[in-house]
């Protein structure tokens, strides 16, 4: 299997990361990743990525959660234990249904929030014990790096990321994982 | 500057002519209604077998009648000519109260809508200053809609208000505890109070801000911030006491401490939508230019996230009383949910169920006719939140969503839109020399 060619730019700063991002976007380049200390506000967008469907995901988290803490409420105190609650014994859900509102609505949020974050850990391949793929620890710190995949060009690609206001460039040769 | 469109106009006269029509009509119907008809129509009702008349005829009716009669109180007893006479009081009321919801309901817009002004002044807001001339415009109706609201209640006094009966007042002992604070004089200098310092800010506020439109420097709109800072404080009291007095002491037995903040979240989304319809209104008339996506966004976000306060404040009114089941307070809702099933339950599915799901979605918020589908299903679900505050208290089972209602709701939508566009034409719609203009016209989320 070929090992594939990139070409790593670091900038120290996200005004420069971002208009360098326009201007390698416009040459028709293909940005791989671009590792950053900090969210950078609009950065998707000029990187062209498909909008994040995660929204969905958790609206779907959500009706779960709600699901959940319907039948977990109705199994626990009208069916399995009937309770008397507020001093009105109907044993019946729906008419005891404002004492569960509390729970249905944290049962929702939690599932959400909960549910949400562990998909979003997976959908970016994090999970425990696993090597991080950072290439460089100063990305955690202070520093922005721009991968691009290289076919051949690296004297175009230099050129044209050094004016683009890189700090550093380099070319790693990255094992496929 | 916008011109008030001479069709725009006539269609705000017709709608106050038609109002004015079927209101007055409906008022001679009601007020042509006599014991003996009464007597009549209970009869038939009874020989249809059910409603009403049937279950104040039979005394055996379970538990939910007998709630029903606590409901009702001292004075009337279920039967006879007592009965008869009970039931014609209801009918007399009810083109008073439905004016006055009407009226109240386009007041608590515009009142709504002031909060948000001072708010957006007291934070030095820099989203929403492309939007201060339509709010301005929308507050222009809380001194003549408000004057009208307290007229009404004075007029229809005992038709709305049982403890400006002094007849009902002398064998009442729960009222005649709370007359220290609920007699007609005292309503009269708080409503003026509310009312005068509500208008003296929106007075100053819109001296202020036309006057920054020509200066070349910020003093009027520090003035501006620090008036409406003010305004807040002096707001979030009297505005909570406003609801004891106009809305909630048409029941004066019964009371909730969280009254005052559930009329606000009411009143504010109200204000707010309709902020974002006249918004979206103008812009389809190629006014507003410089109002982008992103404002209606905000607009539509906050549309959305104060349905839900407004849901999480009716809940927490709702389920404290529901649980602790105290007789005295939890007659507010038996009758509501017993006589008003359709527009009490109705109103959760207008006012959140609706909200919450065509307004979750991102994209949608950006979208003008979704915004104001939205907005029409908003607006009438708070309608008809004020009638279900006023309307059990005064008619109790003979409402209907009828003539009076809908005329009342005309008649007060022609005013509404008859002044505020008149104020809209007055002044320029872009608040030019104020100082976060630039970052309003170039705000984008």
């Amino acid at each position: 299997m070929e090992s594939s060619r990139v070409i790593q730019a670091i900038y120290t700063d996200d005004d420069v990361l971002m208009s360098a991002v326009k201007t390698v976007k416009a040459e028709r380049h293909h940005i791989e990743e671009i590792y950053t200390p900090f969210p950078v506000h609009g950065l998707d967008k000029a990187m062209g990525l498909a909008p994040t469907k995660i929204a969905i995901t958790s609206f779907m988290y959500g009706c779960l959660g709600l699901t959940v803490a319907i039948v977990m409420m109705n199994f626990i105190m009208i069916q399995d234990w009937p309770q008397n609650i507020g001093g009105k014994p109907s044993f019946s859900y729906i008419e005891n249904m404002p004492a569960f509102v509390p729970i249905m609505f944290e049962m929702t949020v939690f599932f959400a929030a909960h549910l949400m974050v562990i998909t979003f850990y997976l959908r970016s391949r994090m999970w425990p014990f696993k090597n991080a793929e950072n290439p460089d620890p100063r990305t955690t710190d202070d520093h922005f790096l721009m991968e691009i995949a290289v076919h051949g060009n690296e004297q175009d690609l230099e050129r044209l990321l050094a004016q683009t206001g890189a700090v550093e460039i380099n070319i790693i040769e990255k094992e496929a994982h | 500057m916008y011109t008030f469109s001479n069709r725009l106009k006539l269609a705000s006269i017709i709608l106050i002519i038609l109002g004015v029509v079927g209101w007055g009509y409906s008022y001679m119907n009601a007020h042509n209604t006599t014991v003996e008809d009464v007597k009549v129509m209970l009869a038939e009702e009874a020989s249809h077998g059910g409603g009403h008349g049937d279950a104040a005829e039979s005394h055996d009716a379970g538990d939910e009648h007998q709630a029903d009669a606590t409901a009702h109180g001292d004075a009337d007893a279920h039967n006879g000519d007592d009965h008869a006479e009970h039931v014609m009081h209801q009918i007399h009321n009810r083109p008073y109260s439905a004016l006055y919801v009407a009226a109240f309901f386009f007041m608590m817009i515009a009142l709504g809508t002031l909060a948000f002004y001072a708010i957006q002044y007291a934070s030095q807001a820099g989203w929403s200053p492309v939007l201060f001339r339509v709010m301005e415009a929308i507050t222009y109706y809380l001194l003549p809609g408000g004057l009208i609201v307290i007229a009404i209640a004075l007029w229809a006094g005992d038709h709305l208000f049982i403890w400006m009966d002094p007849e009902v007042v002398a064998h009442d002992k729960i009222i005649q505890g709370k007359s220290g604070f609920l007699n007609k004089t005292g309503f009269i200098i708080r409503a003026f109070i509310f009312l005068g310092g509500w208008s003296l800010y929106r007075y100053f506020s819109r001296k202020f801000s036309i006057a920054q439109d020509t200066a070349d420097d910020n003093r009027n709109f520090k003035k501006n911030f620090r008036i409406s800072a003010g305004f807040l404080v002096f707001y979030i009291y009297t505005e909570s006491m406003m609801s004891w007095d106009w809305i909630m002491s048409v029941d004066p037995h019964w009371f909730s401490t969280l009254f005052g903040w559930y009329v606000f979240a009411s009143m504010f989304v109200s204000g707010i939508t309709t902020i974002a319809m006249i918004t979206i209104y103008l812009k389809s008339r190629g006014y507003l230019e410089f109002v982008n996506d992103s404002h209606l966004h905000d607009l539509a976000k906050y549309m959305f996230g104060f349905s839900i306060f407004w849901t999480y404040l009716w809940f927490s009114q709702f389920m404290l009383i529901w649980y602790a089941n105290i007789p005295e307070e939890v007659t507010y809702f038996i009758t509501r949910i017993e006589h008003y099933k359709l527009p009490f339950f109705g109103m959760l599915v207008m006012n959140f169920v609706f909200p919450f799901l065509v307004l979750m979605n991102s994209d949608y918020k950006r979208i003008p006719w979704f915004v104001v589908c939205a907005g029409i299903v908003i607006l009438a679900g708070h309608y008809i939140d004020v009638f279900n505050m006023i309307m059990p208290a005064t008619v109790g089972d003979r409402w209907f969503i009828g003539l009076p209602e809908i005329s009342a709701i005309l008649l007060f939508m022609g005013l509404f839109i008859l002044i505020v566009f008149y104020a809209l034409s007055k002044a320029p719609l872009k608040v030019k020399r104020n100082p976060f203009i630039k970052e309003s016209e170039y705000f984008h989320y």
